[in-house]
């Protein structure tokens, strides 16, 4: 079974990002790059049908700049095989122009499987595994909380509205992964010694051109202060009002 | 709690390969998710948190620095700082992997046989057996040599009598390295749990270190067969080499305790307000946090020097020595003065600094005292021994 999973580096969640002075990206300094969260329960769902069946090869394929390198590092020591790292420059590709060169590497590639995560933390667009299913032309199932792997077909629980939908497809498929498929492993040390032995594949991407121009970024507006509403017992229908109808919480 | 911040003020990682920060980084990531939510309640309970032994053989902590058997074969930086981000949890957890890597598997791949390295290093690599190592007794701590455990030949069999006590995992391991006089010079010996004449007691009631398991061993005609001797360790020299390493891995250890309550109190420090402005905005709080940042810095760059030269075999013990005397001694200055920082909330378990100091109280004692190390470089640079003064004449 030969499993790639399209892996993305990110900011992570706990840094304070700050947008940089063309008001169009995030400034990089002191900022800490981590695997994308939803791609690490890809990369340990490779891992495991990988374990599960005996044997089969997990590629990771990264599009982004140098410092991707420690996310595909990480990935190998968690027990990745070989990775291919589609290098950029730190400029913003829209997830039109991320998708097609992944999907041109892939076209290259023998594959039975494909993962990735759901969306990135970092942008939220959550659109690369749906595009590769249509440009790939291969069934694609998305917000995967479950996944069994059969010779040929694959059943996947994915998360919907209030339940769960089961649904069945052919390999070679795309599957995205979401909170809950697995408990992604910790790398081990031993792992991460191998990790520099493990073949490593550096390319130039081929870039389509984008759909899609960032022309701004703004901060969240600042939060509004607090309201006291009234004291004691008296004013907790007015609360419980305002909770409903106002913050829509209850 | 927020979580960790770790000080880099002079562009330390920049002297450290990818490998290595990535070995921190997971270490980091896992001691905040398995050892801190856990850690405070383990420590009031005086318990050690047993569930994660296996977790730390599979990361490879255990032994992290030697090779083949089932070892993770790190170099010793990237050991040291996987030691530092234990002890940033806690001492307790940080000696365990000390005693079970430097004291207990260091010895049996150096000085053991291949059947004693077969036999006990890939299990307590992988975290299934426990080890502890015995050589302080109730009437010699800082002078080991005079110990008055024995062993004696009896045939196919060596006979141990004696008591070694403050011995750190003893009532949960499964093999205990054991030194002992045989025909006046000391050997060590491997004694299996359950091995009849050799029993445990657990010591209660202390208020440093307690989330780690300390315990007094008790030989009384333990019979344990010929084969379980270390061949290659006849001498003091032995046993004490054994604790240089794990003196290197409390050195780094220490800088763990130290970043950890610094960041706690710089974190803390500027959100307090008292008389109308945080108080990191006062000059004499700035002073201790400044104080504290320096020293942690200089433990950095002393520990790594040493870690280099380490790798090239150049590390000589008298180094290491100053090394685990300096950076516990600033541990544990840095621990305090954070505990003062935080106020009233510092001696509450919701904080860390409190549990830190009183824990360096520890590791300031073991592995050689404060004092022993000042002793061990004095004698280095003065070619003069001041262990035992010369008798005046009267
Ligand atoms: C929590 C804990 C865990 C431990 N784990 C282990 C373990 O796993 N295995 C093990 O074998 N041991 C272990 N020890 C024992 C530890 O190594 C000893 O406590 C240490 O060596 C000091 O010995 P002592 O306590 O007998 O103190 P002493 O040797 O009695 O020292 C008391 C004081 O006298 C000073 N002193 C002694 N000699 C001199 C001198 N010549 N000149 C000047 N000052 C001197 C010391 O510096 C110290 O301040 C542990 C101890 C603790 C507290």
């Amino acid at each position: 079974m030969k499993i790639v999973v399209c892996m993305k580096q990110v900011p992570d969640t706990e840094t304070k990002v700050r947008i940089g002075p063309d008001g169009k990206t995030i400034d990089p300094t002191d900022v800490n790059y981590v695997v994308n969260p939803y791609d690490e329960y890809a990369v340990e769902e490779a891992l495991k049908i990988k374990e599960e069946k005996g044997d089969g090869e997990v590629t990771i394929l990264t599009l982004g700049p140098d410092r991707a390198i420690k996310a595909i590092r990480t990935a190998l020591a968690m027990g990745a095989d070989k990775a291919i790292h589609l290098k950029t420059d730190d400029k913003y590709l829209d997830s039109y122009a991320v998708a097609a060169a992944l999907a041109h590497e892939l076209k290259d590639m023998e594959y039975d499987l494909i993962l990735t995560g759901k969306q990135a933390v970092d942008d939220d667009a959550a659109q690369i595994g749906a595009r590769l299913g249509a440009l790939l032309d291969i069934p694609c199932a998305t917000v995967v909380t479950k996944l069994t792997i059969e010779d040929s077909t694959f059943t996947a629980n994915r998360e919907v509205e209030g339940g769960v939908e089961i649904v069945e497809g052919s390999l070679p498929a795309v599957i995205t992964a979401q909170k809950g498929l697995n408990e992604p492993r910790y790398a081990s040390l031993k792992g991460i010694m191998m990790a520099k032995r493990k073949p490593l594949e550096e390319k130039e991407p081929q870039l389509d051109e984008e759909k899609l121009e960032i022309l701004k970024m703004e901060y969240p507006p600042e939060r509004k202060g607090g309201r006291i509403v009234g004291k004691g017992p008296e004013a907790v229908p007015e609360l419980v009002r305002l909770l409903h109808e106002e913050a829509k919480v209850i | 709690m927020a979580k960790f911040q770790a000080a880099d003020f002079l562009n330390f990682d920049r002297l450290l390969s990818e490998e290595e920060i990535l070995v921190r980084e997971t270490v980091r990531d896992w001691v905040d998710a398995r050892i801190l939510p856990v850690i405070q309640e383990h420590y009031e309970n005086g318990t050690f948190p047993m569930h994660l032994i296996p977790e730390m053989g599979e990361l490879g902590l255990l032994g992290a620095n030697l090779h083949g058997y089932g070892a993770a074969g790190l170099n010793n930086v990237a050991y040291g700082l996987a030691m530092q981000e234990l002890e940033r949890g806690d001492s307790g957890i940080r000696s365990f992997a000390s005693v079970q890597g430097a004291l207990v598997m260091y010895p049996i791949l150096t000085y053991g046989s291949e059947k004693q390295r077969k036999r006990y290093l890939p299990k307590l690599a992988g975290g299934e057996w426990i080890g502890c190592y015995g050589l302080t007794e109730p009437d010699f701590g800082s002078n080991p040599g005079g110990m008055r455990t024995t062993a004696v030949d009896d045939g196919d069999s060596y006979v141990l009598n004696g008591t070694k006590m403050w011995i750190t995992n003893g009532s949960i391991a499964d093999v205990a390295v054991v030194w002992a006089k045989l025909d006046g010079t000391v050997n060590g010996f491997l004694v299996e749990k359950g091995t009849p004449g050799f029993e445990t007691t657990l010591i209660q009631h202390k208020l440093s270190l307690r989330a780690s398991v300390t315990s007094e061993l008790i030989f009384n005609d333990c019979r344990i067969p010929k084969e379980n001797r270390l061949p290659e360790a006849k001498g003091l020299k032995y046993p004490l080499s054994c604790l240089t390493q794990a003196r290197y891995s409390i050195a780094w250890g220490a800088i763990g305790s130290g970043m950890a309550c610094y960041d706690e109190a710089l974190q803390y420090a500027k959100s307090r307000v008292q008389f109308d402005r945080p108080i990191a905005g006062y000059q004499l709080t700035q002073e201790k946090l400044v104080k504290m940042l320096t020293e942690i810095t200089k433990m950095q760059f002393m520990t790594l020097q040493l870690g280099r030269l380490k790798d090239k075999g150049l590390a000589k013990y008298y180094q290491v020595s100053m090394a685990k005397q300096n950076n516990v001694y600033q541990a544990l200055e840095i621990a305090r003065t954070a505990r003062d920082i935080l106020g009233a909330n510092g001696i509450v378990g919701d904080y860390q600094a409190m549990r830190h100091a009183a824990n360096l109280e520890s590791v300031k004692t073991y592995e050689g005292t404060h004092d022993i190390h000042t002793l061990i470089v004095g004698e280095n640079i003065t070619g003069i021994s001041a262990f035992t003064p010369e008798r005046r004449s009267s």
